[in-house]
């Protein structure tokens, strides 16, 4: 079992917030992601930037442009995990696009970051087909399902995905929305006939009441976008991490409360 | 070998990067592709648009004042210019606007960088009667204000696109994530050989008559076959649209990239290395961390960080050799075509002809080559008056 799978086991409901590592400066990413842990988040997905950031919208490009501006590359990435090991033991999932990680070169990048803390990867444009070499490692490699998948293809993906499996909720890109389609609620279910593996649902959660709503079905709740966007609005306060601090209570309270 | 193989790879290059959410659309795309390239009313109804509509076949040009004055080989230009909306673009998106139809989505979307394909996939989706919607970097909105008009008097939407570089590479991510969004009624038209399979393979195809075309004209002219093939390469169309054709014939393709201007340029082959960019794995032009270079070049169709993936295997294979010319040199090209040929040449087949010119004299006089002009120069008049 791993650190991942581990942790669904034992909370049953997952409370999992992104953030991506450089919107604000390497010191304040530190100290957002000890604070979403201390808030109780159970998992930490952390995004690694990049210059084409096709499977995202705005909120996600804007961020990813900023950390960008700082030169952020894979060894920062490293060394802030790193850091947060010696005060933390959260589990903490990286979100990459294909081509940093193939740069570095796939194995040097599988090894550095497990050695350095990290226990899983998601890669949102690297389809099970194109996958091979990644699967091969130790790391815990998290597919996403969306709801145009076939039932032949969340089959294979769940079976191919270790950790948990990246429940995709809307057709598009990710995005905090108003309003999640019945797509999210209807997914979980057609994936849940063909794995007993966690499912964790994100993009376009925004809202307490929409973690409330995805609790109910699946294992898992990612919310990305609307922490960042509090980042953006109050990224030039003193108060940052306390207001990050306190979105990320009012979404766990999705779970834990009824 | 065939090229590419099932799983969408030239060699190591090619294949499908992308987001879940179109995998399904994407397989879907290539069985449909491959069952009308086996379809005869189909093939029939494309070659019925080029030849009434487009205005197929183009001429191979004898350019005889040019051959003149370059002193060396015989000069030969496939006149895509000549073609409806000016450019090769349209052979494409007849293509892919049919096969749109013909898998019933009603909305069309595409990218464009000179906005070339972008008035080729707004005139197909009109003549089809689909609705159309064009991205494009603010950047070349600016620089190619004449298209922009032209796409919206035609009844597409332009949406401008304000991420990353403003330009081509941009407008595509958008495009991609317009069609991520709604992939259950939208056919993204992609301009280039670029992206994920089936794409390359595809837009290979429809521009490939390019070559055949050229390949009868010059044994009907000559009794034989070029000795070199010349086009400019930026995803890489036109150029494998005229090369394709003579893959098995002993004849030497040359691809020319932008070499811009000092260290800024869009010559991917030349100074690229693999990676994935836009769905394909491909040479890209990356800085060392894997984040995908700003590009420049004179001429807006070449403006692109990457290269179709058949094009790197061509280049590993040593199938075709790969080199750049300058924005200067481009324009010289672009001046010389006009004052002698009466041809106004756009900016990116400038780069060809640039090139031939400089090679014209070790060539020597016994030699054949074919240039595509793959566009006309109109769009690009307030660039050179500059």
């Amino acid at each position: 079992m791993s650190k991942i799978s581990d942790t669904f086991t034992k909370y049953k409901k997952v409370f999992i917030p992104y953030i991506t590592v450089g919107d604000v400066n390497l010191s304040l990413t530190e100290e957002l992601i000890l604070e979403m842990s201390k808030r109780d988040a159970h998992i930490i997905e952390l995004g690694v930037p990049f210059s084409d950031p096709l499977a995202d919208g705005p909120t996600i490009q804007r961020a990813s442009e900023r950390a960008l501006k700082r030169g952020i590359n894979f060894p920062d990435i490293f060394h802030l995990v790193g850091k947060i090991r010696k005060k933390s033991n959260v589990p903490i999932v990286l979100m990459s696009y294909y081509n940093p990680i193939y740069k570095f070169g796939v194995q040097e990048f599988m090894k550095e970051a497990k050695s350095e803390g990290i226990d899983g990867i998601i890669i949102p444009d690297l389809p099970p087909e194109e996958a091979s070499k990644i699967r091969k490692t130790k790391m815990d490699t998290i597919f996403l399902i969306a709801p145009t998948s076939t039932e032949n293809r969340i089959k294979l993906i769940a079976t191919l995905s270790s950790g948990f499996i990246y429940c995709v909720s809307v057709t598009g890109t990710t995005g905090a929305r108003g309003k999640l389609e019945e797509d999210a609620k209807n997914l979980v279910s057609r994936i849940r006939r063909c794995t007993d593996k966690p499912i964790a649902v994100g993009f376009g959660v925004s809202t307490q009441e929409q973690v409330r709503e995805i609790i109910k079905l699946a294992d898992g709740v990612i919310v990305g976008s609307a922490i960042l966007e509090v980042i953006e609005k109050y990224r030039d306060s003193s108060q940052l991490v306390k207001i990050v601090g306190d979105f990320i209570e009012y979404l766990i309270k999705g779970i834990s409360s009824k | 070998m065939k090229l590419p193989n099932k799983k969408g790879y030239f060699g190591q290059y090619g294949g499908k990067f992308v987001p879940e959410t179109l995998m399904t659309a994407l397989k879907e795309l290539e069985e449909v592709y491959l069952d009308i390239k086996k379809d005869t009313v189909f093939q029939n109804k494309i070659n019925y648009y080029f030849k009434n509509y487009a205005g197929r076949p183009t001429p191979l040009y004898f350019a005889e004042k040019l051959t003149d004055v370059l002193g060396g080989p015989k000069i030969y230009l496939k006149r895509e210019d000549l073609l409806h909306t000016g450019a090769h673009k349209i052979n494409n998106t007849i293509g892919q606007v049919l096969l749109a139809k013909r898998i019933g989505k009603k909305r069309i979307i595409c990218e464009t960088g000179a906005g070339q394909h972008g008035v080729a996939t707004a005139t197909a989706a009109s003549v089809m009667g689909l609705e159309c919607i064009v991205y494009m970097g603010e950047e070349d909105i600016k620089r190619q204000s004449l298209n922009v008009f032209k796409i919206e008097l035609l009844g597409a939407k332009v949406i401008g696109v304000y991420s990353g570089t403003k330009t081509l590479k941009d407008a595509i991510n958008e495009a991609i994530r317009d069609w991520t969004a709604n992939v259950r009624n939208t056919f993204y038209v992609l301009g280039s050989v670029v992206g994920p399979h089936p794409y390359p393979m595809m837009t290979r195809d429809f521009q490939s008559v390019i070559g055949k075309e050229a390949r009868k004209q010059i044994i009907k002219l000559e009794g034989r076959l070029p000795d070199y093939l010349v086009a400019c390469v930026g995803g890489g169309s036109n150029s494998i649209g005229l090369f394709y054709p003579f893959y098995r014939d002993k004849v030497t393709f040359i691809g020319v990239e932008a070499g811009g201007v000092g260290t800024e340029h869009s010559a991917t082959l030349c100074y690229g290395s693999p990676g994935v960019l836009h769905g394909a794995f491909s040479y890209v032009l990356q800085t060392s961390d894997g984040q995908i270079k700003g590009t420049h070049s004179v001429a807006p169709g070449l403006d692109y960080p990457g290269v179709g993936p058949e094009h790197s295997y061509y280049k590993d294979a040593k199938r075709a050799k790969y080199v750049s010319v300058t924005d200067k040199e481009a324009v010289d090209a672009f001046h010389l075509l006009s004052e002698i040929e009466g041809i106004i040449p756009a900016l990116e087949p400038a780069h060809a002809i640039a090139y031939v010119k400089k090679i014209a004299k070790e060539i020597g006089k016994q030699k054949i080559v074919i240039i595509n002009l793959s566009g006309r120069g109109d769009k690009d008049i307030d660039i050179v008056r500059k």
